[in-house]
């Protein structure tokens, strides 16, 4: 039996995206946006849309692939696949499954993609306006805990107050992605800085997350074309190869009402080592970390369960310099991510994973081989995902 | 309608009995002042939020049983956005994450009653107080926690 893995298999053939919009900003219609950044993709890779025959999407996306196949022509669909729950914690999950269904031959030119027009259709940040609300959400909502935001404040008190880790790890979080949205114009916040000032004296969402803690809300879509290693070679772009991906939690992480025994995560500790694992590689090894930001507090336990620094180190560790992509030890977020470049559930961090691994980040880390992905810390389920140039094969 | 006795304004999602019947027993209790919660017939482990199945010996035969109404805080958080229409211009508010070190330290999610601006110490002794809103189109009753003494 051959060895069970995505490594090396698969490649990233292309990327693509539309304008990045606030919320309520899009005049395009969500499925719309979705068409122009998987057309966008297929253009980037050199690839007739008519070949894709597969899509993965996660967050129960309202684009279906059979429509889409059905506006584009698409000679003929093999794969179409949703990651369950978890919502932008589906990011590299979809990867993942898109690579597998790539890797084992169920479909050949699958996309990835994400499209949300949250100006057309509900936001994430708002609470349900229904009468009454039963099953688990009977236990939060009616005491006030309705919004992500809230959902996941009450994890991270607890992670503070269990690991001594200060919210100056946070503040270091936001800076760093500020600083990378002002060289990335496509960043909804490219050209409005963040100052540590303007940080510490913007008001409490919810203690404790401040308001720059905090992701946007926007509108827009980002694809991507996973194909296999030997396509990808011969395709426009150099390849970014998938040395890795994984999804799921730990044990009893969505025990209702709260009740997840290993409470002060970001849901990884049981994905990281699996993820080094399948890459063939360890945090040492990573050149710069996309690491999804539904709330900064979020990013910090991700980067400390995949072994960049321990809970000890951490604020020490977690300062604006190192997160930098200029000199900083662990470049982090350098598109600007969900806090600044846009809230495409996170599928931006993966197209600025494949850019890096292109050299053609806005803020490019020098001679950038590996890539990773940490996908909705905090849900489950998460996923991560690893990228490599082909000197890492 | 309003009433001064309730913690947060009215207005918000009530809760209801999950239609499948499954939390029936703890909304029944919540009437009469009684916090009852899972304790498994055939292996004794708590569970909550609760499910049909016994998490630890797959035993279908959940139990009910009434516990004492006292915790103590293992992690809070104070809502300052508001995001929902009843919440707006309602100022903060303390949610808490309450376990029962007597029930296998289950946990529950709560408001913690009192000043809204009062320093909280994770690990405080506190006890529920049951909110009842009698006046609601369907009745319900919610279960608060104050610092115990």
């Amino acid at each position: 039996m051959t060895e069970r893995t995505l490594r090396g298999k698969v490649a990233v053939a292309g990327v693509g995206e539309t304008t990045y919009y606030k919320r309520g900003g899009a005049e395009d219609a969500e499925f719309v946006l979705a068409l122009k950044a998987i057309l966008a993709a297929c253009e980037d890779a050199g690839i007739d849309p008519r070949e894709v025959d597969g899509f993965a999407s996660y967050s129960n996306d309202r684009n279906d692939p059979s429509r889409i196949s059905a506006a584009l022509g698409i000679k003929e669909l093999k794969f179409a696949n949703m990651q369950w729950g978890g919502g932008g914690g589906g990011g590299s999950g979809a990867v993942a499954n898109a690579a597998a269904a790539v890797a084992t031959g169920v479909a050949d030119c699958v996309v990835v993609f994400r499209a949300l027009a949250q100006g057309q259709f509900a936001r994430f940040g708002q609470g349900p306006k229904a009468p009454g609300v039963a099953g688990e959400p009977a236990y939060t909502i009616p005491y006030g805990m309705m919004s992500p935001a809230q959902m996941f404040a009450m994890r991270c008190t607890r992670h503070l107050h269990e690991t001594g880790v200060t919210r100056d790890t946070y503040k270091a979080v936001s800076l760093a992605t500020y600083a990378h949205a002002q060289n990335n114009p496509r960043a909804v916040m490219y050209g409005r800085p963040l100052t540590p000032e303007k940080y510490d004296e913007a008001r409490w969402i919810v203690e404790p997350y401040q308001l720059y803690d905090c992701c946007m809300e926007n509108d827009g879509a980002a694809a991507l074309l996973i194909v296999s290693a030997d396509r990808a070679k011969d395709l426009k772009q150099k390849p970014a190869y998938i040395l890795g991906a994984t999804a799921g939690s730990e044990y009893r992480n969505g025990a209702p009402c709260h009740n997840a025994p290993l409470y002060a995560t970001s849901s990884f500790t049981s994905l990281a080592p699996r993820l080094y694992e399948m890459a063939g590689i360890g945090p040492k090894d990573v050149d710069v970390l996309q690491s999804y930001e539904n709330f900064t507090g979020g990013v910090v336990m991700s980067i400390i369960e995949h072994g960049f620094c321990s809970h000890e180190e951490a604020n020490e560790f977690l300062t604006y310099e190192n997160l930098l992509a200029k000199g900083g030890k662990l470049p982090l977020n350098t598109s600007g991510g969900n806090l600044a470049e846009c809230y495409m559930h996170g599928l931006e961090l993966i197209t600025e994973a494949v850019r890096q691994i292109r050299g053609e980040s806005p803020n490019q880390v020098d001679n950038a081989k590996v890539a990773m992905v940490t996908s909705g810390p905090m849900v489950t389920p998460v996923s991560n995902s690893i990228f490599g140039s082909e000197e890492v094969l | 309608m309003s009433n001064t006795d309730y913690y947060l304004p009215e207005g918000l999602p009530a809760p209801m009995p999950a239609r499948d019947g499954l939390d029936l027993p703890y909304r029944k209790g919540l009437e009469e002042d009684k916090l009852i919660v899972q304790r498994c017939n055939n292996c004794k482990t708590w569970q909550w939020g609760p499910e049909w199945i016994c998490h630890k010996c797959h035993s279908f035969d959940l139990g009910w049983e009434e516990v004492a109404p006292t915790g103590r805080i293992y992690s809070w958080e104070r809502a300052w956005h508001p995001v929902h229409p009843a919440l707006k211009d309602h100022g903060p508010y303390i949610v808490a994450l309450i376990e029962l070190p007597h029930a296998g330290n289950i946990r529950m999610v709560g408001n913690l009653l009192g000043d809204p601006r009062q320093e909280i110490e994770i690990g405080a002794d506190v006890e529920a107080v049951f909110e009842h809103h009698k006046d609601a189109k369907m009745p319900f009753t919610l279960v608060q926690w104050r610092v115990a003494g």
